[in-house]
């Protein structure tokens, strides 16, 4: 056989599997479960605007996807791991739900994974960083959409670094997460050739920074890491702002910020903040356009996590219709193969760890006087490409990939 | 007579349950309405408002993920060594807490339980707050597959009809007078000659042991423990289903177990979504001013009324 013929014979093939697998959709329709915290702590990063990026996404695919119909069904996991496993199992098991979406908090990402991987169902997790979920803790079903600790570590640690901030002073949630963070942190700044002068541990949750504060500007450092989320974090920098950290000349580093906690703070408080998001609204055209949608039927503009939660559904519909079935392996093979190409990511990539790659952003939180209209926070200072903030896929330690 | 029947047709109504219902839901419900049964040992019969009752259902669930997933252990030893390290935890939390009465005793469960919740977020054998996840279900008496749904609940069953059973029995046996004696008058039964902090102690370890036990079937149930089941929400949660069901009646905590988890899960998802905190809260505030006696104490007041 020549080349011809082999090509030949393996495209006839390649194209029986696909017939043979463009079977159906399964009970007649795909459902996707977003599963969310509608009323805690990360109600205003993720929550209802979650539900409405969801669908939106659904809207905007039309309704139906390879002549099924599509339906959302969505629910308040509260943080816990444990409502959250409830409601993931009983949704595959007696609810026909194809695909969870959202998953704030690792906890949940993880327990919802495990029954993902048992299920055999797809994880489309926005909200959790954690970046074992496509390391570690990964599972073949589970992708990772908009962020993980790493690229918050690598965006904003190395940046820093490389504009002079070369001194670092870490104020650490005292849990898993923080101080995950912290390692990760350190560790880019030290290979960046910075120096880390000290850390100190707060408990978490906290509400009285002071003493951490005075501490860390005690220590000198250029620059001040707060390796801690939501709450904590918008109370760190309140009390920085109180003690003049960044009036005398040291900047924050947040490395877990939302534009919903600089809201919250305002820019008189905020402003000179350096931070790596995912996503900001006020990048080009196509992100406006969506935004001020979403915007119409919020009232607020979204978050990475929100917009992570549409890119990654749409994704997933996407490749259904190509594929011509929900059946899990061959929609995901689709998803892998077909570049995610929409307002939140430019030749974005699903790895086969499960983490998406996509470019970040470093941004600085901008002055009031700069900002010219609502929601007009942030200056894009760079954009880290994909690679550089996810890592390669070598770095991985997932079994599966 | 009466009562009997009554346990029939409940006992035949969960044999036939998971039929008509979606087990898990009916699994999680089980075993909170054990962990509620066991609080209301310690309140509804003893008198003793305790707010750390989360270090023993949490402290088992964590105990009972490790030993499953980590030593291996089969899954029945597994909720043996969880309910029996909650009964140690009780015996030395309730060494130091049975010696104060009423507020103090509240305050000083609530603070060493605060202790247990801080251990359990640093110790590293627990994932801090990612939780202890994956545990294998693993095999009832080395034959029957608990990843099956309806295995996994008559397993669950099992376990709560003996915690029950344990529970009905300790009630009604002289013990359980003579604890009811010192809820009502701490002078008169000490008078009469007996060691009260002996028997609170006692009640307070058995209130542990079974609260651990419903904790370690929870996790083999969800496969994962996390800082949940440690927090004080926990503590809360149950003296809330123990009120609305009804304080000191067998049945109340079942009750008052089944209204707040139903709730819970069937709120999550409606339009109330974002709104359950709210709800259980004003439940509870009409559940105090208007029927302080729970329901199942209301409905025997009723009964009594009108026979």
């Amino acid at each position: 056989m020549n080349i011809l013929t082999k090509l030949a014979v393996g495209a006839s093939a390649t194209a029986m599997i696909a017939s043979a697998a463009a079977a159906e959709v399964s009970d007649g329709k795909v459902k996707i479960g977003v599963l969310t915290d509608m009323s805690s702590t990360y109600s205003d990063l993720a929550g209802n605007g979650a539900v409405v990026a969801a669908e939106m996404a659904i809207a905007d695919f039309g309704g139906t996807v390879a002549g099924a119909p599509i339906e959302l069904i969505s629910a308040d996991h509260q943080n816990k791991a444990d409502i959250a496993a409830n409601k993931a199992r009983q949704w595959g098991d007696s609810e026909e739900v194809d695909v969870f979406a959202e998953l704030v908090t690792t906890s949940v990402a993880l327990a919802v994974f495990e029954i993902a991987k048992q299920q055999n169902k797809i994880a489309l997790v926005s909200g959790a960083a954690s970046s074992p979920l496509t390391s570690d803790a990964c599972i073949p079903t589970g992708l990772h959409w908009t962020y993980n600790t790493r690229a918050l570590a690598v965006g904003t640690g190395s940046a820093v670094v490389k504009e002079g901030g070369d001194t670092w002073y870490f104020l650490t949630a005292d849990y898993a997460f923080g101080e995950s963070l912290e390692r990760d942190v350190a560790a880019v700044v030290e290979a960046e050739g910075g120096q880390v002068l000290g850390s100190i541990k707060h408990p978490f949750p906290s509400s009285d920074f002071s003493s951490f504060v005075l501490q860390a500007q005690a220590s000198g450092a250029k620059v001040v890491g707060l390796a801690n989320a939501g709450a904590d974090t918008v109370n760190a920098i309140k009390a920085a702002n109180e003690f003049g950290l960044v009036a005398a000349g040291q900047s924050i580093a947040a490395l877990l910020t939302f534009i919903t906690d600089i809201h919250a703070l305002g820019l008189e408080t905020a402003q000179g903040i350096q931070l790596t998001t995912g996503f900001y609204w006020n990048l080009n055209d196509e992100t406006r356009a969506w935004s001020a949608r979403f915007n119409e039927q919020t009232g607020t503009m979204p978050t990475m996590v929100q917009a992570g939660v549409y890119s990654s559904v749409m994704h997933y519909l996407k490749a259904v219709e190509a594929a011509g079935t929900d059946d899990t392996d061959t929609v995901l093979a689709k998803m892998r193969e077909m570049p995610v190409n929409d307002f939140f990511a430019t030749n974005g990539q699903v790895r086969s760890d499960g983490r998406m790659v996509h470019d970040m952003y470093l941004a600085r939180v901008k002055s009031p006087a700069e900002s010219t209209g609502p929601w007009d926070y942030y200056d894009i200072v760079r954009t880290i490409p994909g690679e550089e903030a996810f890592g390669p896929l070598s770095e991985s330690n997932c079994p599966t990939k | 007579m009466n009562t009997k029947v009554g346990y029939g047709i409940a006992l035949a109504l969960l044999l036939v349950a998971p039929f008509l219902i979606y087990p898990v839901f009916l699994m999680k419900l089980l075993c909170f309405a054990l962990f509620a049964c066991a609080f209301n040992l310690i309140l509804g019969y003893g008198g003793l408002l305790s707010f750390g009752h989360a270090a023993f259902f949490g402290g088992a669930a964590y105990i009972t993920g490790h030993a499953i997933k980590i030593w291996g252990l089969p899954t029945e030893l597994g909720l043996l060594v969880g309910a029996g390290s909650a009964a140690a935890l009780g015996y030395l939390i309730g060494l130091l807490a049975i010696r104060r009465q009423g507020i103090y005793f509240a305050m000083i469960t609530l603070a060493l339980a605060q202790m247990v919740y801080f251990i359990f977020t640093s110790a590293g054998f627990t994932g801090g707050e990612n939780g202890l996840q994956g545990v294998p279900r693993g095999y009832a008496l080395g034959i029957f597959d608990l990843q099956n749904n309806l295995t996994m609940y008559y397993f669950v069953l099992a376990v709560f009809v003996i915690g029950f059973l344990i529970i009905a029995r300790a009630v009604h046996s002289p013990f359980g007078q003579i604890l009811g004696a010192i809820r009502d008058n701490e002078d008169r039964a000490t008078s009469l000659g007996y060691d009260v902090d002996r028997y609170k102690h006692l009640a307070f370890v058995l209130s542990a042991g079974l609260a651990g036990l419903a904790g370690a079937t929870k996790t083999v149930v969800f496969q994962l423990a996390s800082l949940t089941d440690v927090h004080w929400h926990t503590s809360g949660e149950v003296v809330l289903m123990t009120l609305l069901g009804g304080l000191g009646t067998i049945a109340g905590p079942v009750v008052g177990a089944g209204v707040i988890v139903t709730l819970q899960n069937y709120l999550a998802s409606g339009p109330l979504g974002a709104w359950v905190p709210v709800v259980l809260g004003t439940i509870f505030v009409v559940c105090v001013l208007a029927f302080r006696r729970g329901i199942v104490g209301e409905l025997h007041a009723l009964l009594k009324k009108s026979f």
